[in-house]
């Protein structure tokens, strides 16, 4: 069953359209990155499915409800880690948690809750004392509270120090474990390689690319990145292609086929004689297809 | 798996408020402190003289004025700029992504709200007769909590309305303070009324909703007046709150709608993403 299936949204504000006609599906279980660059339409489309925004066109169903009407019974089920602020500087880490889960018909043991974002040691601490990276701790563990099925993950990481990272994606993966859905959205592409089963790209509005990240954009069929210098003196005019008549200290092109190609650069080398200095070959990153995908949209 | 039944949640909402409230000493200041030094200032000023044409001591007439003071500092001044802050945070884009229904969240609040209008009120009254000698009248009380209602319940759809209206949390304070300052002076609050003053300035005053709570509340601690305040007419030295429970209303109804069409939940966008 479908956690969220959106369809054919739109949404404008005053003559800007910043959502036109977008669909996608999320299965329960998954975790759903949604990237983008600031502007395409990214934040617009996770309100409207918190129930943040309205729409202008199409439908919605989030668990089965819809955003705009579920009320409630849907919030109940939904936990959302906002991208900033929220939290009441004069109550403690303990006292917030506490109160939010009031809230909730179901909520999960405080203490460990806040030990499993690692705010033990500030349990006490005022909210106003604690770091960037705290905070974002906090409304995570806020976002958890109620035991969520689907949970919400607006830029979840960002301001956290490296270790801080690796822990909230072992938190993240540990929910994944539990069957709940999680919707993140990212600036980091370590990130959505690290944590989605499948990714999104949004630009202008409108859905350029889904896939996993390893086919995301074919990047499963796209060549290597080859890159080397020589430092031999010898002529380069007569280098097989891709690479020739390519000049500049470093010689670098992506190639389609990487064992042919490879074959014939080394042949070359190895007939004349020429060391390939700091010969990498690297498949393309997760960051290399993004990037491209955007361009696209921008030419 | 039950769900939280209305009630809980309510007065959890309530005890929330009243804890950041205590945690926030501007608020408790303005609130609680204020009102009471500008008694102590007032009646240190001009003794125990009968004052003005009420011919009441100053005390008499200052304690219910400054307890006003109070409930409006607590539910117009204080109320505006914490709901103005909450916006500016996100945390009242974060509590409506959570079960706590919208008007729950409100009603926690303007609830809070009024029970610390109540404490600066009780607490001015009880230090008025404790160190100022100032007269409870039993028969009036009903009429004076019935004003405190209605007055409270007037300024905070006013706060509201200028939660509404105000662009950010620097704003907030300036705007609060200037609508509620000025009139204060005019309202028979801080100054007694005056025979000398002009016409013009009462019948300012008389527009604006801040003099009628004065006056229907007052009038329960003035020694003159007679009625137990529930009279449409004043004719004759009668107390009748009735008059002034209606502007108030006016104002409070008319505020609060205009308030709920103009609410916003977040802070204005500085761009759309």
């Amino acid at each position: 069953m479908a956690a969220i299936v959106v369809d054919k949204v739109v949404k404008r504000y005053g003559g800007v359209t910043a959502l036109s006609g977008v669909s996608l599906a999320i299965a329960e279980g998954e975790v759903f990155a949604l990237l983008g660059p600031n502007g395409a339409g990214k934040t617009s489309l996770v309100e409207i499915l918190e129930g943040h925004r309205d729409r202008d066109a199409g439908t919605v169903a989030v668990l089965g409800m819809d955003p705009a009407t579920g009320g409630r019974a849907l919030r109940e089920r939904i936990g959302i880690v906002l991208q900033e602020g929220g939290l009441e500087g004069e109550l403690t880490v303990i006292e917030t948690v506490r109160y939010t889960a009031t809230l909730f018909p179901k909520a999960r043991p405080i203490e460990e809750l806040i030990a499993l974002v690692g705010l033990q040691e500030k349990m006490r601490a005022r909210v106003r004392t604690l770091s960037g990276g705290q905070r974002r701790r906090l409304e995570l563990a806020l976002g958890l509270v109620g035991d969520p099925d689907l949970i919400f993950l607006d830029e979840p990481t960002t301001g956290f120090d490296p270790s801080a990272r690796r822990q909230a994606w072992e938190l993240v993966r540990a929910l994944r474990t539990f069957g709940k859905t999680i919707l993140l959205t990212t600036h980091y592409m370590d990130e959505a390689q690290a944590l989605a089963d499948r990714i999104a790209v949004i630009a202008h509005g409108r859905i350029v690319a889904e896939g996993t990240p390893a086919t995301l954009g074919d990047r499963h069929r796209r060549g290597a990145r080859v890159r080397f210098r020589v430092m031999t003196d010898v002529s380069l005019q007569d280098m097989p292609p891709p690479f020739a008549g390519k000049i500049g200290a470093w010689i670098e092109a992506e190639v389609k086929d990487t064992t042919a190609a490879l074959h014939a650069l080394t042949g070359w080398a190895v007939a004349r004689r020429v060391e390939l200095d700091g010969l990498t070959v690297v498949p393309p990153t997760l960051e290399d297809v993004y990037l491209d995908l955007i361009a696209e949209q921008a030419a | 798996m039950k769900q939280p039944s209305l009630a809980r949640l309510l007065l959890g909402q309530i005890g929330l408020e009243n804890r950041i409230f205590r945690r926030s000493p501007t608020a408790a200041f303005f609130s609680l402190i204020f009102p009471l030094l500008m008694l102590l200032v007032f009646a240190t000023l001009f003794g125990n003289d009968r004052i003005g044409p009420l011919g009441v001591t100053a005390a008499q007439f200052y304690a219910p004025a400054l307890a006003v003071y109070g409930a409006v500092s607590t539910s117009y001044w204080n109320l505006s700029i914490h709901m103005v802050n909450s916006r500016e945070l996100g945390v009242l884009k974060r509590m409506r992504g959570t079960p706590l229904p919208t008007w729950m969240f409100l009603g926690g609040r303007l609830a809070s709200s009024a029970w610390i209008a109540l404490l600066a009120v009780l607490i001015m009254m009880v230090v008025g007769v404790w160190l100022y000698d100032v007269t409870i009248y039993v028969h009036t009380l009903p009429a004076a909590a019935l004003t405190f209602v209605v007055g409270v319940a007037c300024f905070a759809a006013l706060g509201c309305l200028v939660a509404a209206l105000s662009p950010n949390s620097n704003a907030t304070p300036p705007i609060a303070s200037a609508t509620l300052l000025p009139l204060g002076f005019i309202s028979e609050v801080f100054i007694p009324p005056s025979a000398s003053a002009p016409a013009w300035l009462g019948t300012v005053a008389d527009f604006f909703p801040l003099k009628h709570f004065a006056r229907a509340f007052s009038g329960a601690f003035s020694p003159t007046l007679h009625g137990s305040g529930f009279a449409w007419s004043d004719a004759g030295g009668t107390y009748a709150i009735l008059p002034h429970l209606a502007v108030m209303a006016a104002w409070g109804i008319g505020g609060g709608l205009l308030a709920v069409r103009l609410f916003r939940w977040e802070p204005r966008p500085e761009t759309v993403g």
